[in-house]
């Protein structure tokens, strides 16, 4: 590549942007008794460096599971292990057992963001670079405004360096998986996904495509041949990377079970906070988390869950082709997000992720929902005092979409990728002409609420009987948006064979 | 708002770097400043609370007011404004007051004035045509030039980060450059003149200024081998100049000296009184003096030459005392500038070259200055580093001087900032702006001979050896608490080498370039 030059100023603003947004404040500083998500991530790692593996997911004197006790899969305690010891050669304070609970200082602040950062350049933006490499069809220079955009996306910049997690390494792993299998390293792929899912258990959200991608793949290739050699070579690495990362915990089978009911922990309710699903923003009008009963509510939101994404994955299985895998990995984790169990507000960087990776495709559609995605956050960006960030980045986001794809200029049917489904439309309707328009309309509306809503949550006061007025509002508009996403994105996938075949009949 | 509708409406790639840029200073609002903080906030008190015979009186904090009088007017607007952020901001005898609204104002102002810089590089950009060789955008010298200046390193770590106003009034001088340029004279004088009287440091390109005018303005005609025709010579155009600069500097000093203060303005602006060098060794002529000086004493001592007993006790902080090489005295340094800047004087005399030649005289005035100066700051290698980016999309051979001097005078900007969490920034900032220049300035010349010999890149290589040892290594040897400034004096040493050989390049290029006409008869 010849612009390399220009990639890797790409990466450096990135960088740069990064660490200049890990210079804010952090989830819970200053805030006893619980303080906040980084003094999660470093409880972990007192917790991994100084109990012996056993006792890590189990309650006792030393590990009191309620003060954030550990709940995601091994890999993220192995790498709480690892910056341990690191943390323990630069200063032993920051993990004594009991001791250096709500440790805070400038230095251990500067440890932890460099950790982070760390992780990100190891992991997730190598990923994004050979991700944007390897797009086919676009020019260089595309490739490298396509790698700065998502670079850019500020909701996984805000999280893992303002409000501090890791993200990224969870994140650039599913990527790694995408870029494997989209690439015909069906095992490599695989095995990165596996990964991603034992550093965190919401990379579930991703498994259902790649499963039925794969799957897909093996039917195409015929199940007696070699389908099945690759279906049983795929099944071996699969279990192989879930045993190497579970090695431990399965010596008892008390251990497993354990480690299972702390990361899938479905007495915690339907959700928490404010997220911007289908449960919290129903829970307005109609309080279920309390009228139904527990079991009800799993039952009742995993029905809503497989039904939502049911046709998607049908037509993955039958017609598996890397776009496709793309579009359903965004409607697979929307479904997830708006109506499974217990989400959480970050977790609307997992359909962020694989948006991003469709930037390309439809920039218009992807800015928009990369920018409601940021906006859902807010509630919990404002509570870790990172307005300033936020608006920035947002902003930088924005205009380095807006200059690179040119976006507002793309909003054409065949362009949004709707143009098979308006003709089909057609033909029982033939007035309707006016669904690009409808779509900057509603474009219109959604960024000038977000505007408002965020300029209204910053200067006014709730009002005292609603104090939670605000962020409930944010939550509903953004729910709304996602719900909308989630039609158009079943439309792209569903409608999107039948483009390629009218395609090929006219060429 | 109205900006990013410009930015979306039109794709505009000027519009984006410039918004793109002005988002990265805001990242940068929490990062360590400097005392000059204080500084500007102590002179934002003073103008605001003080009578105008007081503002060059008032000693309260150490911090005086020591810029010309228009610095003073434009805090004492500031102060205006401040008042809505917080009055108490606005006490002189509230020291060293950083409020979180204090430090929003203050980083804001900067941010806000630096739209002036913005446009400046607008008007640059239109009037630098370049080389013309790349269809693509990338490659195109405007925007290339473009993000020279807006993404300049320096000027984003001396004002967003250690805090200084030096972006508008860059913005004034490069406005008033791209004037020259657009053959609009008397703006461009007038401009310089009220740049003058905001920061004296421009003193330094003056005689560039002045020679220019007089030659290529008031003498309206050449003869045609170049050489001036004295009968040409306009005398309504000099007394109008004349009059610019006597307006300005009336309205500037006037008032003072209606209150018969102008001895006590002068005092401040030129504090003689203070210690011979700076609290670092500017990288220039003379930290490569003292190198030596210091060399040849250990050596001495080591073959018994000199008396240990006699020998000064190492320090960076205070005034430095020679041992074996004699002392220089601040008037021998004004000496050793003055014959410095000559011989580029003569040459915008004699080979006139248009604005072009009018541009390298300047930028080796701001460089001799900077390289013989007495006092000087390592900052102002900053008046050398913005001029020389209009040059470097022109020419292989400037571009080739510009990338030296640029790096390795950027490079000698990093002792400003010695905090852990900045440390990141400026190494990944720097990184992307030398990797950017060098790249796209060799992309623009890639049909011409190569930008840098071996012995070239080689140094500039060396500059990250040099980092890796200052930053990472240095702090973990036993020396550190024995011998602090060793890093800050390798770093000057090595830098003050890289901006000698940039400054000689350019100047023999200078002389050696034969001018227009002659070239034109050959």
């Amino acid at each position: 590549m010849e612009k390399w030059y220009l990639m890797t100023t790409v990466v450096l603003i990135g960088l740069t942007v990064r660490w200049t947004v890990s210079l804010n404040s952090y989830s819970g500083a200053g805030k006893p008794p619980m303080f906040g998500d980084y003094e999660a991530q470093r409880h972990w790692q007192e917790i991994t460096f100084n109990l012996p593996v056993k006792q890590w997911y189990f309650n006792s004197s030393d590990n009191n599971l309620q003060y954030w006790g550990l709940d995601y899969p091994p890999l993220t305690a192995y790498h709480s292990l690892l910056c341990a010891y690191v943390a323990k050669f630069i200063n032993p304070d920051w993990i004594a057992l009991h001791t250096s609970r709500g440790y805070e200082s400038q230095a251990h602040k500067l440890f932890m963001r460099t950790t982070v950062l760390i992780a990100d350049l190891l992991i997730y933006i190598p990923a994004v670079v050979l991700y944007c490499c390897c797009l086919k069809e676009i020019s260089t220079k595309k490739k490298i405004a396509n790698a700065l955009c998502i670079l850019l996306y500020p909701g996984l910049i805000l999280i893992d360096y303002g409000h501090f997690q890791y993200n990224s390494v969870s994140l650039g792993f599913a990527l790694w998986g995408v870029l494997g299998v989209s690439c015909d390293w069906d095992l490599l792929g695989s095995l990165a996904f596996c990964l991603a899912i034992n550093y965190k258990q919401m990379e579930l959200y991703h498994s259902l495509p790649f499963f039925c991608f794969l799957l897909g793949k093996c039917f195409k290739k015929g199940l007696k041949g070699k389908g099945f050699v690759l279906l049983v070579k795929l099944a071996c690495t699969v279990v192989a990377s879930f045993i190497l990362c579970w090695l431990p915990f399965f010596t008892e089978g008390e251990q497993t079970l354990q480690v299972l009911r702390r990361l899938f922990p479905v007495d915690r309710g339907l959700f928490e906070d404010k997220v911007a699903n289908i449960w919290c923003s129903f829970n307005v009008l109609l309080k279920i988390k309390d009228i139904l009963p527990r079991h009800i509510q799993l039952i009742m939101s995993f029905c809503f869950t497989f039904l939502s994404l049911l046709p998607a994955c049908i037509k993955l299985i039958l017609q598996p082709s890397s776009k496709g895998f793309k579009f359903t990995l965004v409607s697979c984790a929307l479904s997830f997000f708006l109506f499974s169990f217990q989400v959480h507000e970050k977790s609307i960087l997992l359909v962020s992720l694989p948006v991003c990776l469709v930037l390309s495709d439809i920039p218009f559609m992807s800015t928009w929902f990369l920018l409601v995605s940021t906006f859902s956050m807010l509630p919990l960006l404002l509570k870790d005092e990172l307005l300033m960030p936020s608006v920035v980045t947002t902003m930088a986001f924005f205009i380095a979409c807006v200059t690179s794809f040119s976006i507002f200029e793309k909003t054409s049917e065949e362009e949004l990728q709707l143009k098979s489904f308006s003709i089909s439309v057609r033909t029982y309707l033939p007035c309707f002409t006016f669904l690009s328009r409808i779509i900057q309309y509603l474009f219109l509306i959604s960024v000038i609420t977000m505007v408002l809503l965020t300029l209204m949550t910053v200067t006014l006061d709730p009002p005292q009987k609603l104090p939670d007025l605000f962020s409930v509002l944010v939550c509903f508009v953004s729910c709304l948006n996602f719900l909308f996403f989630l039609v158009y994105f079943n439309i792209i996938i569903m409608w999107d064979s039948k483009n390629g075949r009218n395609q090929k009949k006219i060429s | 708002m109205a900006a990013l509708t410009i930015a979306a409406g039109t794709g505009n790639w000027f519009s984006a770097l410039a918004l793109g840029v002005t988002l990265l200073k805001c990242l940068l609002i929490p990062t360590y400043h400097s005392t000059d903080f204080e500084v500007h906030r102590n002179w934002l008190a003073i103008t605001h609370s003080l009578p105008i015979s007081q503002w060059y009186y008032e000693a309260t904090s150490e911090w005086t007011l020591d810029y010309p009088p228009f610095f003073a007017w434009f805090e004492y607007i500031l102060s205006h404004v401040a008042k809505y952020f917080d009055q108490e901001m606005l006490n002189v005898h509230n020291l060293n007051y950083s409020s979180s609204r204090t430090l929003l104002f203050q980083r804001f102002s900067v941010i806000f004035t630096d739209t002036l810089f913005v446009y400046a590089v607008h008007e640059c950009c239109k009037c630098i045509g370049g080389k013309k060789v790349g269809k693509e955008l990338t490659e195109k010298p405007k925007f290339i030039l473009s993000v020279l200046l807006l993404w300049n390193f320096g000027l984003l770590i001396v004002d967003h980060i250690h805090f200084q106003y030096n972006g508008f009034l860059f913005g004034l001088m490069l406005l008033s450059i791209a004037r020259l340029f657009q053959k609009r004279h008397m703006e461009g004088a007038f401009l310089f003149a009220v740049l003058l009287h905001f920061k004296h440091i421009y003193l330094y390109v003056a005689p560039a200024y002045g020679v220019y005018l007089l030659r290529s303005y008031c003498f309206t005609a050449n003869r045609p081998d170049g050489s001036i025709r004295w009968n040409s010579f306009s005398f309504v155009r000099f007394i109008s100049l004349g009059l610019v600069v006597f307006l300005i500097s009336a309205l500037s000093l006037g008032p003072f000296l209606a209150l018969n203060q102008l001895p006590q303005v002068f005092s401040r602006l030129f504090p003689f009184k203070r210690g011979l060098c700076h609290a670092y060794w500017a990288p220039n002529f003379w930290a490569l003096y003292n190198a030596l000086d210091k060399v040849l004493s250990v050596i001495g001592l080591k073959l018994k030459f000199l008396d240990p007993n006699k020998i000064p006790k190492a320090s960076m902080k205070v005034q430095f005392q020679h041992t074996v090489l004699p002392s220089v005295t601040p008037w021998q340094r004004l000496y050793a500038q003055l014959i410095a800047i000559l011989p580029s004087i003569f040459c915008l005399w004699f080979k006139p070259q248009g604005p072009r030649g009018f541009l390298r005289c300047l930028i080796l005035c701001a460089l001799s200055s900077f390289m013989f100066g007495w006092h000087v700051h390592e900052k102002a290698i900053l008046l050398a580093i913005l001029p020389m980016s209009l040059l470097s999309v022109g020419k292989a051979g400037d571009a080739s001087v510009f990338l030296i001097l640029t790096t390795t005078g950027h490079y000698s900007l990093f002792p400003l900032l010695f905090t852990a969490p900045e440390l990141p920034i400026k190494i990944l900032l720097m990184l992307l702006f030398t990797i950017y220049s060098i790249s796209s300035l060799k992309t623009l010349f890639r049909k011409e001979k190569p930008l840098f010999n071996w012995m070239e890149t080689f140094y500039l290589l060396g500059l990250g050896p040099l980092e890796v040892c200052c930053e990472f290594v240095f702090p973990l040897t036993s020396w550190k608490l024995k011998y602090p400034f060793i890093p800050l004096l390798l770093t000057s040493v090595y830098c003050a080498l890289g901006i000698t050989y940039a400054w000689f390049k350019l100047y023999v290029s200078v002389l050696i370039d034969p001018p227009i006409g002659k070239t034109k008869k050959q």
